[in-house]
């Protein structure tokens, strides 16, 4: 029995999950903390978000994965982001970097810039 | 003359007045005293906004851009750059909202009702006295977090955390992922004030040091940060003697919580709770000045954007409903009280002819198991409603209905926690 807090939603429930028993997950307040408490303990994954560089703007535009990655890919997919330039207009959703690292999720702006 | 004024272009002012709108109101106009739209949530570009609203999760300029989508063909007026400076409530019942912007210089514009939606600031270091170096290289972490996800720059490389508030703890990890050394967060209390989803994926997933019950005793440098001390605190929050640990570090960023914005509503003479630094409010967020309202963070912190537009949509409905129908009218006001363990409530106030259910949010003052959230008329308990887990950092809400009220012998009502 391995108790983790569920980090899907804010609610942030307690979780228990039992490693002998197909990973199962109590304690959730909805399907979705069962299906992390499950991955967590076998291959964790998170969402990734940042900024990169908006040429000729003062600020930077918003991006994330949109979906998650391998917990272990962060640090490598920062440094991806480290080069990527865009320029107005952005449309929010708009795909800045297609497949990041083979993981088939794609990296997409989160705010328009007109 | 407007119908509606809303003060903060945030994600409060923008559910307010959208509301509003679909409530039939013509006149409406939005006052922002940035360049755009949208508050707070514009630098706040992790994700986890609008998992109740959205069914999906979003990061803060999605959250905010949805809504500011959908002002588009309202016929909404907005005024960015403008920063309002006083409201004034005439005798005629009519509010004059001042406010100042580049363009247009200063004006003062007539309302029907208000909505104060301007959001809270970071307490400062000044605000909680910290000793030592008056050097650079301190900063609130929201501040951090503007010169990062705004600007792209990064206020140090290593940094320790004063406060487990969620913003220093999304802080934490966005310095960590942009190549920073984050020492230590270090909490004066024995529990973290945010978010456990939080502790979990910005200070566990990078092995950064929690101190709970520890504090800052000292910055040291000459003109840069150069060291910070920390030392643990006892019961009484007072830091004991020869505990102390020393960190090399050249930035030290501060997330020690967030005051209500409410300069303006004082001016106004606005009755406020001394609990939450807010406006005392009624069922339909309406404060103590007739026809105007409050909402967001003006009222009390947040942590959940979601109950933030939960909340202003009512108070939108409601800026809607009295242009139309006049004041809300009722023979009895019950007042809610709070016992042991409840830090406030909000509302603070029910009329009882204008409630059908009443969504009471409030704070507890330390972290629980199993307890029981109690509704008291005196020593005569009218509801109980169990909580497996609360903490302080979460905000905790339940639902009363009109004809529990009605059971009240007083005008007054209790909440209390009562432990399993
Ligand atoms: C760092 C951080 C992280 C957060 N993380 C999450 C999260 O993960 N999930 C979640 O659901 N929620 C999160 N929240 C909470 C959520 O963002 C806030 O509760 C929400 O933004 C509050 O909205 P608001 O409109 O009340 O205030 P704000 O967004 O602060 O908006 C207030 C607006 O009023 C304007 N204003 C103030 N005074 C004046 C004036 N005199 N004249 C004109 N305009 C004025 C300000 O410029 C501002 O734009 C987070 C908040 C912060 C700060
Ligand atoms: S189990 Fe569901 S409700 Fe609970 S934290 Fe996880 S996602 Fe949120």
């Amino acid at each position: 029995m391995k108790e983790l807090i569920c980090i899907v939603c804010p609610k942030g429930c307690h979780l228990k999950v039992d490693e002998e028993n197909n990973y199962a997950v109590t304690g959730n307040a909805c399907p979705r903390g069962a299906e992390y408490g499950a991955a967590e303990l076998q291959h964790p994954v998170r969402v990734l978000t940042s900024t990169v560089k908006l040429n000729g703007a003062a600020r930077r535009c918003p991006v994330k994965t949109n979906g998650s990655i391998p917990k272990g890919l962060l640090f490598e997919a920062m440094r991806v982001l480290d080069d990527v330039e865009l320029t107005a207009p952005v449309t929010v959703g708009q795909v800045v970097v297609p497949d990041l690292l083979g993981t088939g999720v794609d990296v997409v702006a989160t705010k328009s810039f007109a | 003359m407007y119908q509606l004024i809303v003060i903060g272009g945030g994600p409060a002012g923008l559910a307010a007045a959208l509301k509003a709108k679909e409530e039939g109101l013509e006149n409406i106009l939005i006052l922002e005293r940035d360049k755009e739209l949208g508050g707070i949530l514009n630098q706040c570009i992790h994700n986890g906004f609008g998992l109740h609203y959205f069914k999906e999760e979003l990061t803060g300029p999605e959250y905010a851009g949805r809504f500011i989508a959908q002002l588009e063909g309202t016929g909404i007026e907005v005024k960015a750059d403008t920063m309002v400076l006083d409201i004034t409530a005439r005798e005629d019942g009519v509010k004059v909202v001042s406010a100042v912007n580049g363009a247009e210089g200063y004006m003062t514009l007539e309302t029907a009702t208000v909505v104060l939606a301007m959001g809270c600031r970071e307490r400062t270091r000044g605000a909680i006295s910290i000793p030592g170096a008056r050097c650079a290289g301190v900063y609130t972490a929201g501040a951090a977090q503007h010169f990062l996800n705004m600007e792209g720059y990064m206020v140090g490389k290593r940094v320790v955390i004063l406060g487990s508030g969620d913003i220093g703890l999304i802080m934490a990890r966005r310095m960590t992922l942009e190549g920073a050394k984050v020492l230590a967060c270090v909490e004066l209390m024995p529990y973290s004030g945010g978010l456990n989803r939080n502790i979990v994926q910005c200070l566990n997933d990078y092995d950064i040091p929690l101190y709970l019950s520890h504090t800052v005793v000292d910055i040291r440098g000459k003109d840069r940060v150069e060291q910070v001390v920390v030392a643990k605190v006892g019961p009484d929050r007072k830091p004991v003697p020869g505990t102390e640990m020393v960190f090399d570090c050249d930035t030290l960023l501060l997330s020690v919580g967030l005051i209500p914005e409410n300069e303006l509503s004082r001016q106004a003479n606005v009755v406020m709770d001394p609990r939450t630094n807010g406006a005392v409010v009624y069922e339909n967020m309406e404060t103590s000045l007739p026809g105007v309202f409050a909402c967001g963070n003006v009222v009390h912190v947040h942590d959940l954007v979601d109950f933030v537009t939960a909340e202003s949509q009512r108070a939108g409905a409601a800026a809607a409903a009295w242009v139309k129908n006049g004041p809300a009218a009722s023979a009895r006001t019950i007042e809610l009280k709070n016992g042991a363990g409840v830090g406030y409530t909000v509302p603070q106030k029910l009329r009882l002819d204008a409630v059908d259910k009443a969504e009471i949010f409030f704070r507890v003052r330390q972290v629980y198991g199993n307890a029981s959230i109690r509704v008291m008329d005196g020593e005569k308990q009218l509801a109980a409603f169990k909580r497996e887990h609360m903490a302080p950092g979460e905000m905790e809400r339940i639902t009363l209905p009109r004809k529990l009220l009605e059971m009240a012998a007083g005008d007054t009502l209790t909440v209390e926690i009562a432990e399993a």
